[in-house]
């Protein structure tokens, strides 16, 4: 009985990407509580994210790749209305319009696109016969516009880039030709300065002050200069949980969300940081078994995007809050507070899972 | 089938070909990371450790308690106490204007203390709390901490305030401290101790006040402060206490500076007692005087307007910075000249009829009794103070042997008291003149030297110096009104030694001859019997005149009709015991006109109190002859070159 039990409740689970997680989860814990200034009840409520974020989890490991395949338009096409809904009646705050009220509650669907766009793409891709041929990448690159356009005008400039790298991951994974990619990159460089009269004044003063923290110390720049403070005093093993004279001070801004990675820094050093580097690159490297080993189109695309946006959230995370990426709205995967990023990832990860453990099921 | 299946292997081969090079990306990005945190964590490590300590760790001065300033008997001059501010820091109010308003409905608040709160602002940052209200009572304190609610950004504070109990009394002595101004910080950068100076808003703007300010001020402390992003101390590291500042002990009396102040009533003028052994200032009066208490919280525009705009001056240090032509009491140092340079001698005596003319010249110089003493000698010379016998006297000498003696008395040059500011006076010499009017020297203006007038010019502290140094037979103590100072902490004293500055060698008959005729001053006969009318010990003087305005040749003095300023300045010297003296005075009385009759009853009450302990009793009666001024010319000289 409670074997069955067991199998009912884990047969869709991968152990590797278990004990990862549990670890991430452990480490996020602890460094909130330094975070947060000891405050147990930013702990609890983490941690009812967290069961939240597991529960997406189970399901979406139980959910078959192919009902995600079938479920890929209607889900794309929700999202779309409800960025065109917040487009047309969303809530402004801080400056920006990223919210939808429902009356009952509050549902940011930029959030949503993060997992429809990919599953959008996958099911594109694998809906064509064949090698695809340059117009299919042309509809791909529009399906994906779209919503980044949207996410963008909000405006969001982390979450429309993330999904654009995103869509970006299905559309190279599906065979995007090196010489198109080559030719792009050329002119996306070339196009740079017509990309930059485009930002918004504040998001180019963010990217200026990337290069020159010192040109508003007590501005924008107050938290990159006060991160890498942060990051650089931890030395090589840090000043010690709970010790962070950048933490515990209040120097750090946003410290239990976006910049959370400078606590952690500061906390535990350089041989801290090492460590999540290789927790983030086990994760990572077992995403991109998963998609190797999966049986269809769909599911390689799916998987392989997946992983490789999570891969692009450290990255960028960490580049900006240690200085060499402008500071944008990402939180740090699995370790900042938050319950929406948390069930976003482990609805990634519950694909991943489930790609893995159906593939008999579906092998093609 | 086989065509699916290659398919399917062709396709799986070049998807995970794209996978492997998304995961060299990966790693290589990652690198990137890896490389970034070696760069800061540690390759940098020393220099963002030093920043966020920097940033956690700041240093909170202490102020240290200002020394106390005690004359010789302990009685506090100066000292500190805490006062009840409200405060105002800008940047947290909203609506200062408003602010102000309302806090007048609850508290009173003035237009002058609006005015010193706007001043105050201007000094300061806004994140620095400014003083609205100071000297709060408990009533009002209580009223507000009540409404504190209503009042963000305003809050009350307790300062400590600099405090002079005595109020007018010697505050040209001990002078005032004044909030700090960019001239001060210059000055104390120069000084090279700025750094002591962190936290401390006030300091030492003139006598003894800023002479010591050093010794005064103490050594600020430290304490190294954990601080949070909004500055607020969290818990204090260490802490490094303040040392306080000495005390200072003077040589004077406030009850003999008491004495001495009343004494000269609603005149102006000064006065300076010095122990001729010692050097030490036992009074230092410069009046009228001020409230030094007006200065200590920034001076309002009416009452600085009041005192500055006064044609009284009570802001000028007269013994230091008033300039008078010393008169007769310049002669006994001419008379003793002339004895030293053996140009006169006891029984030398000449007929005065009143006037004296230079060889070849019609000019008269004309004494001030016109009839003439008849007889005079040396002795009776001062008595008389007989202006015909120091006219050719002076000529005699020459100006250069004159005024190179008499230097040694200390006139022409400032005897550096521990008050900053003072003014040397002016000794004339040929050279002198051709600096300033490139003119030649004339013989007329070397009589005229030998009673004290033309070119010369004195203040009061040279003058009561020159009478010390005559009283101690050409021992030139130098003057100090510090004695001790006392370490603020241990209560240790240091005695100030005593310093002497000059040694003239002097012929101890000359000397008693000068003195015997000077004493005669003092008795029957003397132009100012009256002061030493049963003194009860002997007193060795010299009265004097000093012209305000120039009379012309054959022009009469006219007192009436006259404007008061206008008026002759009265001088008088004098030191006593006269057979050992431990006190010697200079009295300056603006338009008093007779040394004997204004300035001389001062330097007796003076003497009295210090010599025998006695109070004055009703102002002695007045009975000296009038002595009018000698008719000569007056100088007008730039304050400039009095100090050069």
């Amino acid at each position: 009985m409670i074997s069955k039990i067991f199998h009912f409740l884990f047969k869709h689970f991968d152990s590797f990407l278990m004990a990862c997680l549990f670890f991430a989860l452990l480490l996020s814990l602890f460094v909130l509580y330094s975070a947060s200034g000891q405050d147990f009840s930013r702990i609890y409520a983490q941690g009812v994210n967290v069961a939240v974020a597991l529960g997406a989890m189970w399901l979406a490991a139980n959910i078959s790749p192919l009902n995600l395949e079938r479920a890929a338009r209607p889900l794309y096409i929700l999202g779309l209305l409800l960025l065109i809904g917040v487009a047309l009646f969303g809530t402004i705050s801080h400056g920006a319009r990223r919210w939808l009220n429902l009356g009952f509650m509050q549902i940011q669907p930029s959030e949503l696109m993060r997992i429809a766009v990919p599953i959008m793409l996958a099911w594109y891709f694998a809906s064509r016969e064949g090698k695809p041929s340059g117009s299919n990448f042309v509809v791909g690159s529009v399906l994906l516009a779209i919503p980044v356009a949207l996410i963008m005008k909000q405006p969001d400039l982390g979450t429309s880039l993330l999904i654009a790298s995103s869509g970006f991951y299905v559309l190279f994974l599906a065979g995007l030709s090196w010489r198109f990619l080559l030719v792009a990159s050329a002119s996306l460089l070339a196009l740079m300065p017509v990309f930059w009269s485009l930002l918004h004044e504040y998001q180019r003063k963010r990217i200026e002050i990337l290069f020159d923290p010192t040109q508003d110390p007590l501005g924008a720049g107050y938290h990159t200069i006060q991160a890498i403070i942060a990051i650089g005093s931890g030395g090589s093993a840090g000043k010690g949980w709970l010790n962070g004279t950048q933490t515990q001070l209040d120097f750090l801004p946003e410290r239990t969300t976006d910049f959370i990675f400078a606590v952690f820094s500061e906390e535990f050093g350089f041989l801290g940081n090492m460590l999540l580097l290789t927790l983030f690159s086990l994760i990572i490297a077992r995403g991109l078994v998963i998609a190797s080993q999966a049986q269809n189109t769909f599911s390689r695309l799916l998987a392989g995007s997946i992983t490789l946006n999570f891969f692009s959230y450290a990255f960028v995370n960490m580049g900006m809050v240690s200085g060499i990426l402008p500071v944008v709205g990402v939180p740090l995967p699995l370790i900042s507070y938050g319950g929406t990023s948390l069930v976003t990832l482990y609805l990634g990860f519950g694909i991943l899972m489930s790609i893995h453990t159906h593939k008999k099921l579906v092998a093609t | 089938m086989v065509a699916e299946l290659k398919n399917y292997i062709h396709e799986q081969y070049y998807f995970r070909l794209r996978l492997g090079v998304a995961g060299l990306v990966v790693l290589s990005l990652f690198a990137l990371l890896a490389f970034r945190f070696y760069y800061l964590q540690i390759l940098h490590y020393d220099h963002y450790q030093t920043l966020a300590e920097n940033n956690r760790i700041s240093l909170v001065p202490t102020i240290p308690n200002r020394g106390l300033i005690l004359d010789k008997n302990g009685v506090v001059l100066a000292h500190n106490f805490f006062v009840y501010t409200l405060e105002i820091t800008p940047a947290k109010v909203k609506n200062l204007e408003n602010t102000i308003t309302e806090l007048g409905q609850l508290i009173e608040v003035s237009s002058l203390d609006k005015k010193r709160f706007k001043k105050f602002r201007e000094q300061s940052h806004s994140f620095e709390s400014a003083p609205i209200r100071t000297h709060l009572n408990e009533i009002e304190a209580a009223k507000f901490a009540v409404n504190h609610y209503r009042f963000p950004g305003v809050e009350i504070k307790s300062r400590l305030f600099r405090h002079y109990p005595l109020g007018k009394l010697g505050s040209h002595m001990v002078g005032y401290i004044g909030r700090i101004n960019d001239k001060d910080i210059e000055s104390l950068k120069s000084d090279g101790v700025y750094s002591n100076y962190k936290g401390s808003d006030h300091i030492g703007k003139s006598g003894l006040e800023q002479f010591y300010e050093q010794q005064l001020h103490g050594v600020t402390g430290f304490q190294q402060v954990e601080i949070d992003a909004d500055g607020h101390a969290v818990r204090v590291l260490s802490s490094n206490a303040p040392i306080p500042g000495d005390n200072l002990i003077l040589s004077a009396d406030s009850k003999l500076q008491e004495i001495a102040e009343t004494a000269f009533g609603e005149r102006r003028g000064a006065l300076v007692a010095i122990n001729p052994k010692t050097g030490e200032v036992l009074s230092y009066v410069s009046q009228p005087t001020f409230n030094p208490n007006l200065f200590v919280d920034g001076i309002d525009s009416e009452n600085w307007k009041l005192l500055n705009e006064s044609l009284d001056k009570p802001l000028i240090n007269r013994p230091l910075r008033g300039i008078y032509p010393p008169g007769s009491t310049f002669k006994p140092f001419v008379a003793l000249a002339g004895l030293e340079a053996g140009k006169r001698n006891p029984p030398f005596a000449i007929q005065d009829a009143g006037f004296f003319m230079l060889p070849g010249s019609r000019h008269r110089y004309r004494d001030w009794k016109p009839s003439g003493h008849g007889m005079v000698d040396m002795q009776k010379a001062i008595t008389v103070s007989c202006d015909t016998f120091f006219y050719g006297l002076a000529m005699e000498l020459g100006i250069e042997r004159l005024t190179s003696f008499v230097s040694h008395f200390g006139f022409g040059r400032k005897s550096d008291l521990d008050i900053k500011g003072e003014i040397g006076g002016l000794l004339p010499t040929p050279e002198w003149k051709k600096r300033r009017y490139k003119q030649p020297w004339y013989p007329g203006e070397t009589v005229i030297v030998g009673i004290g007038q033309g070119y010369t010019l004195v203040t009061p502290l040279q003058l009561a110096q020159a009478t010390a140094i005559l009283a101690n037979n050409g021992v030139a103590m130098k003057p100090h009104l510090v004695t001790k100072i006392q370490n603020g902490l241990t209560g240790k004293q240091i005695d100030i030694p005593t310093i002497v500055q000059d040694r003239i060698e002097l012929n101890p008959e000359n000397m008693a001859i000068v003195k015997r005729g000077m004493v005669d001053v003092t008795l029957p006969g003397g132009t100012a019997a009256s002061v030493g009318a049963n003194a009860g010990y002997s007193i060795a003087a010299k009265t004097g005149t000093a012209q305000v305005i120039g009379i012309k040749q054959n022009e009469k003095y006219n007192e009436q009709g006259m404007n008061e300023r206008h008026l002759d300045h009265a001088l008088f010297i004098a030191f006593a015991p006269a057979e050992d003296p431990t006190i010697a005075v200079a009295v300056i009385v603006e338009n008093g006109r007779h040394g004997g009759s204004t300035a001389g009853p001062i330097a007796r009450k003076v003497m009295d109190y210090y010599l025998l302990g006695k109070m004055p009793a009703i102002e002695p009666s007045a009975v000296a002859a009038p002595v009018p001024a000698s008719a000569t010319g007056t100088a007008t000289i730039t304050e400039e070159e009095l100090h050069d």
